[in-house]
């Protein structure tokens, strides 16, 4: 494959900019002449923006050696050391162009990728999104008991980032603060209000109504102690005293049990991610362990997730496939229509049809959510005159009216593409078959749409790929519903993969992420098999050089 | 000849007549009526067809921000009142940070789409000019790879951003630069390979003309290049600049806070529930987030069109 390359590309190489072979001298005179032109100010901006580069990755560098990232910390220091030296150097210019892109790209696109498909061979998700040490300080805290004696504690709750904390003052009037998952840290800059500490610099203190409308949230809420699990947690219960608990399990590290002190049962860590109990019972918060293959095994095999699995991917290939025939025939009709020259305001309609398109679509779809509302919208109350039509609460409707609107998304894209495809078939073999005496459908269907789909192909295919993974639409109109009460995730009639994807990891009240990534993995697959199918079909990339 | 442009000057008039159906006035010449509807006129009446049905829902989205009355049902009766209260309305509620949201979305598809364009046109100065080892395996492996979605990764993602957030609070969730950043992956790839194309068309007897008048390879770039493919640069901003105003998933992944939201994720949370939302005020945030799109759209649909075209249509 690469032999091959070299020897294309050293045809053109006379043409272009950088011969194949350079001598020495030729090689010193060109860096000379890049060196001259760049002048001083290139040579500066360079220095400026790679020394900025260096501070920001030695701060990087010191903040995860706080953290013992010693991984990360080799990543960065490979990356910046290749970036030095790529810019630092003479030659290597394509290296120099593409590194920017091409960092960001094996960050985001690369690397998430590959992330992917660990994830999906781990249990991540709710229940089981920490470290083991995570796991059994959570337990602890869940499992805490009010210790009798304990004295009063006044107790501010301040708010900070969405989290709540809480501001100690204790009997002795040291103030403190920390949150559920920092303990309890000394501080010396605290308001006080007499004797209690009631603010802190970059927190928010609640209001008596805030604290009231977030009752629940302040009282689950318990601050460790300190470090260690076993001193106990305090905890409020009307946001403003707080007392000491302490918890009801008691951990042994070097067995690796849970005991609970109150009814004696003995949870082992068994290798499943969890505490459990000779019964069977699992202690929740567990911790992530790679699970191997449990998930794909369990998305092909469990009945009840492979049901949904199955008739989402089929409606995600009926959506894709659906929209984009519609949306292109309707397009091609319209750009025939309208492509006749004798028509007058040709250019009025044109303006006024693509406003769909020029309107932004996660809009579009919550206005058509909004207009097909079976109680409310306009559809049912006024073009039908107070009718109930269960537009998108019904499973086959919702997944008409989810075509329905993407026609109405996507037919002024392909209006304007096949206006262009037309416009660019010679007018001469019109009239050519028709001197033949053909007859104008038979000059359309075996002259003019052959070429036309020769030039728009391509872009079918990227239409049909984008609509494989049209979460917005599905997302904003239906959400996916009607829900299927069937399934054990929180799946829908009208889901597509992708929007299945979130919402088993994002929404619902257990968020797997272990298996949103297995999903996500054989979605990977699908697309791949797509792509290779298309690519060998139309000879896409052979035209790459 | 002149006989086509007779009948087109008609045009404008009948289509009218036709459409109400007052076409009396044409019975004089009947056969001629029917000629020309089956030429041109019946053109029109698709059209018209077309035009309610692609304005209708934006036509209702203008009217129910028009009216004072909030709820979805009130929103029914087109135009009946008009006022500008619910712009009013969700400009200043208390609750809804809209300004915030426009700010975010603006500052963020703004600078995604000014970076995405400098990086993805870097990468295409380097394939269309340069010859390396690779630069095949390259193009294609870009290619290939975006491809895959990236919110098909979308849990990675925000793993990977909730770590980096614990050591670099700046860069991780529920920041701006965060989610730049995770755009930024899909810099390269559609847009390289658009640029890529018009690259190709600016001649190399122009850089090497610009090289023997002693030019180097960053000048050629910056002050050369980059001028000639003006309009494709337009394209891919554009392109990118709408795409980001559009992205949903990774953005409400990203943003926790409903201050550092985009509109994407705001509206779509303010109407989550149609039947109890304020449905005036989100159809007036809708009107003010679309028309600075609708505006740029309109405005650059020919080079749009040519540069969607551009990449299969030799």
């Amino acid at each position: 494959m690469s032999s091959t390359t070299e020897n294309v590309s050293t045809g053109r190489e006379a043409v272009l900019e950088e011969p194949p072979k350079l001598t020495p001298k030729q090689r010193r005179a060109s860096n000379i002449a890049d060196a001259a032109s760049g002048g001083i100010r290139v040579i500066l901006v360079k220095i400026v923006a790679l020394g900025l580069l260096d501070a920001l990755a030695l701060t990087a560098i010191f903040i995860l050696l706080g953290q013992r990232e010693w991984l990360v910390i080799g990543i960065v220091v490979v990356a910046t050391g290749l970036i030095n030296w790529v810019y630092l150097g003479k030659r290597k210019l394509p290296a120099k162009y593409l590194t920017p892109g091409v960092i960001f790209l094996l960050i985001f696109q690369v690397f998430v990728l590959g992330y992917t498909a660990y994830i999906g061979f781990t249990n991540y998700g709710t229940g089981h999104n920490g470290t083991k040490d995570q796991a059994v300080s959570a337990l602890m805290s869940s499992a805490l008991e009010r210790v009798e004696d304990s004295p009063t504690y006044a107790v501010t709750v301040l708010e900070r980032a969405g989290t709540l904390n809480l501001l100690v003052t204790d009997p002795d009037g040291e103030v403190s603060v920390g949150n559920a998952e920092t303990p309890l840290s000394p501080v010396d800059n605290a308001e006080f209000d007499g004797d209690k500490a009631v603010a802190l610099d970059g927190y928010e203190t609640l209001s008596f109504q805030e604290i009231l409308a977030e009752s629940d949230a302040i009282t689950a809420l318990s601050v460790p102690a300190s470090e260690d699990p076993n001193d106990g947690a305090l905890r409020t219960p009307d946001g403003s005293s707080g007392y000491l608990y302490v918890s009801t399990l008691e951990y042994d590290e070097a067995a690796g049990t849970m005991t609970d002190t109150t009814t004696g049962t003995v949870y082992t860590d068994n290798g499943t991610g969890a505490f459990t109990a000779d019964d069977g019972e699992q202690l929740l918060p567990g911790w992530q362990i790679v699970v191997g293959a449990d998930n794909f095994v369990r998305a092909l095999t469990d009945e009840s997730i492979r049901g949904p699995l199955v008739y989402v991917t089929i409606w995600t290939f009926v959506f894709a496939i659906v929209s984009v025939a519609t949306t292109f025939f309707l397009g091609l009709f319209l750009a025939i229509v309208f492509n006749d020259m004798r028509m007058r305001g040709r250019k009025f309609y044109r303006v006024l049809m693509i406003l769909p398109y020029a309107f932004p679509s996660f809009l579009s779809a919550l206005v058509w959510a909004g207009m097909m509302n079976e109680s409310f919208g306009f559809i049912n109350q006024v073009l039908l005159g107070g009718a109930d039509v269960p537009w998108l609460t019904d499973p086959t409707l919702a997944k008409v009216s989810i075509l329905i609107v993407n026609l109405w998304l996507g037919f002024p894209y392909m209006f304007l593409v096949c206006t262009g495809a037309l416009q660019s078939i010679p007018e001469e073999l019109q009239e050519a078959a028709t001197v033949d005496g053909a007859r104008p459908w038979a000059v359309f269907r075996l002259i003019k749409l052959p070429l036309l789909l020769v030039s728009v192909a391509p872009l079918l295919i990227a239409s049909f790929a984008f609509n494989f993974n049209n979460f917005n639409l599905i997302y904003m109109l239906t959400n996916g519903g009607p829900r299927d009460a069937s399934a054990p995730i929180p799946v829908g009639y009208t889901d597509i993969l992708i929007s299945m994807v979130y919402k088993v990891a994002f929404t619902g009240e257990t968020r797997d992420y272990g298996l949103a990534s297995a999903f996500s993995i054989i979605i990977f697959a699908i697309v791949a098999i797509i792509a290779i199918i298309s690519f060998r079909r139309t000879k896409a990339l052979e035209d790459l050089n | 000849m002149n006989a086509t442009t007779t009948s087109g000057r008609l045009d404008d008039t009948s289509t009218r007549a036709v459409t109400t159906g007052d076409a009396r006035v044409f019975e004089r010449r009947p056969f001629k009526l029917g000629r020309w509807f089956r030429a041109t006129g019946w053109r029109h009446v698709v059209g018209i067809v077309m035009i309610v049905f692609s304005c209708f829902p934006l036509l209702f989205v203008l009217s129910s921000s028009l009216n004072p009355q909030g709820t979805l049902t009130g929103s029914n009766a087109l135009f009946s009142a008009v006022g500008l209260d619910s712009y009013v309305r969700i400009l200043t509620s208390p609750d809804i940070p809209y300004t915030n949201w426009f700010a975010n979305t603006l500052i963020v598809a703004g600078i995604t789409a000014i970076a995405t364009v400098f990086l993805g046109a870097l990468a295409a100065y380097s394939f269309s000019r340069m010859r390396f080892t690779g630069r095949r395996f390259g193009l294609i492996s870009i290619v290939i790879i975006q491809m895959f979605p990236q919110l098909l990764a979308v849990v990675a993602i925000f793993l990977l951003m909730s770590r980096i957030g614990d050591w670099f609070p700046a860069l991780g969730l529920n920041t701006h630069l965060g989610l730049i950043m995770v755009y930024l992956g899909g810099a390269l790839g559609v847009n390289t390979y658009l640029m890529y194309g018009f690259f190709n068309t600016v001649p190399a007897s122009i850089d090497e003309a610009a090289k023997i008048d002693g030019a180097g390879h960053a000048r050629i770039f910056f002050t050369i290049i980059l001028r000639l493919v003006a309009p494709i640069l337009a394209v891919v901003a554009l392109l990118s600049f709408i795409g980001t105003v559009n992205e949903y998933v990774v953005a409400s992944v990203i943003l926790i806070d409903p201050e550092q939201q985009t509109l994407a994720v705001g509206l779509t949370k303010l109407v989550s529930n149609p039947r109890y939302a304020d449905w005036s005020a989100f159809s007036a945030g809708a009107v003010m987030a679309a028309l600075p799109v609708m505006a740029l759209f309109l405005f650059l649909q020919k080079y749009i069109v040519g540069g969607l075209t551009a990449g299969s249509v030799k």
